[in-house]
């Protein structure tokens, strides 16, 4: 192990860039489980499917982060149906659906994994932009663009999430389901429109994400498995729900694994977050800004 | 008694197989097919009977496989010794993960279970000594007498193992044990209130399931002749452990073994002739189906049309 301030400075400066990253592919899970209480364990495997999405749209000549964008309504639709199906098959039956929930979406993740190795093949897939492979020099340092544009869109995702969840009539709506459902309903609203609006937004969201994924890197159909361990480290550690938490939780994760990374290797970088949430749910169940 | 004598037979059916001239390759695939069986009765005692769901089967089977191969490395210990070390290891991280529960449910529980899988990896790949990420080549020792290849003498072995934990999943359901695991399950509130030690039975839920997980992972790196993290820890066994007892039915001992057998047999015919991709595909839209569809598996569907009769 090498240690210099000049290394730690440098890690500290990647793991900010990198934390905003797993801040933005975790908002969605943030919503969805967070906010909806759905055990959403196929979101990472949504959001690599999104990459995948991005990755063919981007193909026909269109910017990366853009094809993100034009693929938001296709995506939030795809939410709305996911969750209208989980709500009419588990939800609504109440008691046992626990298990069947959770054991619904690891399989519906596996679904999208094998179908996209069936559809892509195993192999690594990469965008091209004119940010992608070039990087801005700072003094010394170099940051790689990809990172910085990953960097402002999610900051800009995450802005816009908590505005919209706290200015607006729909996302004040969708706060209140998260509190108190029954209240909500007696106050005549529908909560399971309220729901399935969400939870397409998580989803439309979740593309966007993953477009940014294979900005930041190449992207393969197992990929999944890792973001279990970033997004739900990010989610559990914010406490659930929380938008600004759920920023707070990215640094500290990216932060941590950049450190990791830079003195001890990158073969000690995946269990980073998975050691952090267990953690998390071992000491503080309810995370920093638990509700 | 009844289950004494058809366990007994089916146990002396597979040692005469074992010993009589049948192709090589039906061992072969049916070792995979017993490992499942003993995989999938094991989750059923936890999250079956309890309803805690554990995606993390792979950390108790690639643990187990690895703490034999470090005893067979270090001290060239015969497959017994590995079999009951690798049992006490994975009930030891059972215990761990029974400790768990005391603060998580539902997909926290489920979530930390993921965890420690690949924290497993991360380390075992880390870990020189056993061949760090790229794995390390076994050489098998000599296969004992009266079996004809090593490949046979596992089938009868885990044919043994898997014997064994179809009995103690059926002694704990039929226990006071599982009816109160039965409790914890339908809620574990009132479970408390009623006086079911439900600390003390999740513990011994959590410890037997993965004592019987690590066994199941223990013959694994002799039957390959090679073991490497990334396979031994892989997601594949926890989301196949979890498919089975749900396609087959949770409620009942029977339902794990028939889902293992099923879903199993299926895989190695799928494996063989399409690919290993279709293998997890099968498993995955089967687990959909079941659970959207019939959600007591096999067993509740003969139940139903029984009953209508």
């Amino acid at each position: 192990m090498i240690f210099s301030f000049d290394l730690l400075f440098e890690a500290v400066l990647f793991g900010i860039l990198l934390g905003c990253f797993y801040a933005a592919v975790s908002i969605g899970l943030s919503v969805s489980f967070g906010l909806l209480d759905v055990p959403h364990v196929a979101h990472p495997a949504i959001m690599v499917l999104g990459s995948y999405c991005a990755y063919v749209v981007a193909g026909w000549g269109l910017d990366p982060i853009l094809s993100g964008v034009v693929l938001m309504p296709v995506f939030f639709v795809l939410g709305v149906l996911i969750y209208r199906f989980y709500y009419e098959t588990f939800e609504r039956r109440g008691s046992e659906a626990g298990v069947r929930g959770l054991a619904f979406f690891f399989g519906l993740a596996f679904i999208i994994e094998v179908g996209l190795i069936l559809a892509f093949g195993v192999d690594q897939r990469t965008v091209q932009a004119p940010y992608i492979g070039s990087s801005l020099a700072l003094g010394e340092y170099r940051i790689p663009y990809r990172m910085l544009v990953a960097f402002g869109v999610a900051l800009v995702l995450t802005a816009a999430l908590t505005v919209y969840l706290s200015k607006t009539f729909t996302g004040r709506a969708i706060k209140a389901v998260a509190q108190d459902e029954p209240a909500l309903r007696l106050m005549g609203a529908n909560p399971v429109r309220i729901k399935q609006w969400a939870f397409g937004i998580a989803t439309g969201v979740s593309v966007l994400a993953g477009a940014m994924l294979i900005i930041v890197g190449p992207v393969e159909p197992a990929m999944d498995r890792l973001y279990i361990g970033r997004t739900f480290c990010v989610v559990v550690l914010a406490g659930l729900g929380s938008m600004t938490g759920t920023l707070v939780a990215g640094l500290i994760l990216g932060i941590a694994e950049s450190l990791v990374l830079m003195f001890f290797g990158a073969s000690w970088a995946p269990a980073v977050a998975f050691g952090l949430l267990l953690i998390v749910l071992g000491i503080r169940p309810q995370g920093l800004f638990g509700r | 008694m009844k289950y004494w004598i058809g366990a007994g037979a089916l146990f002396i059916a597979a040692v005469a197989a074992a010993l009589s001239p049948v192709n090589e390759y039906f061992f072969y695939a049916g070792y995979v097919v017993l490992t499942f069986v003993v995989l999938s009765t094991a989750w059923n005692i936890l999250g079956g009977y309890a309803g805690y769901v554990n995606f993390g089967t792979g950390a108790f089977f690639g643990l187990g496989s690895y703490s034999a191969v470090v005893l067979f490395k270090a001290l060239g210990a015969p497959l017994a010794v590995q079999i009951v070390a690798a049992a006490a290891v994975g009930a030891a991280l059972g215990f761990g993960v029974g400790m768990l529960t005391l603060r998580l449910r539902g997909i926290f529980f489920a979530i930390a279970t993921v965890a420690i899988l690949f924290i497993m990896e991360t380390l075992m790949m880390n870990w020189r000594y056993v061949g760090g990420a790229t794995g390390l080549q076994l050489l098998r020792p000599e296969v004992l007498a009266p079996f004809g290849s090593y490949t046979r003498m596992l089938f009868v072995v885990m044919a043994l193992l898997a014997v064994l934990a179809v009995s103690v999943a059926r002694w704990v359901q039929v226990s006071w044990i599982g009816r109160g695991l039965r409790a914890i399950r339908d809620s574990e509130e009132a479970a408390e209130s009623a006086g079911v030690p439900t600390l003390r039975l999740k513990l011994f839920a959590c410890t037997v399931s993965g004592a019987l997980m690590g066994a199941a992972g223990a013959p694994m790196p002799m039957y390959l002749s090679f073991i490497e993290p990334a396979s031994s820890f892989s997601l594949n066994w926890g989301v196949s452990a979890l498919a089975m007892p749900m396609i087959g039915g949770t409620a009942h001992w029977i339902g794990p073994v028939i889902g293992a057998l099923l879903l199993g047999s299926i895989q190695q015919i799928v494996t063989v002739t399409i690919s290993n991709e279709i293998n997890v595909l099968v498993v995955g839209v089967l687990l959909v189906l079941f659970v959207v569809l019939a959600p007591d598996g096999i067993v509740g569907l003969f139940k139903k049309v029984l009953g209508r009769k």
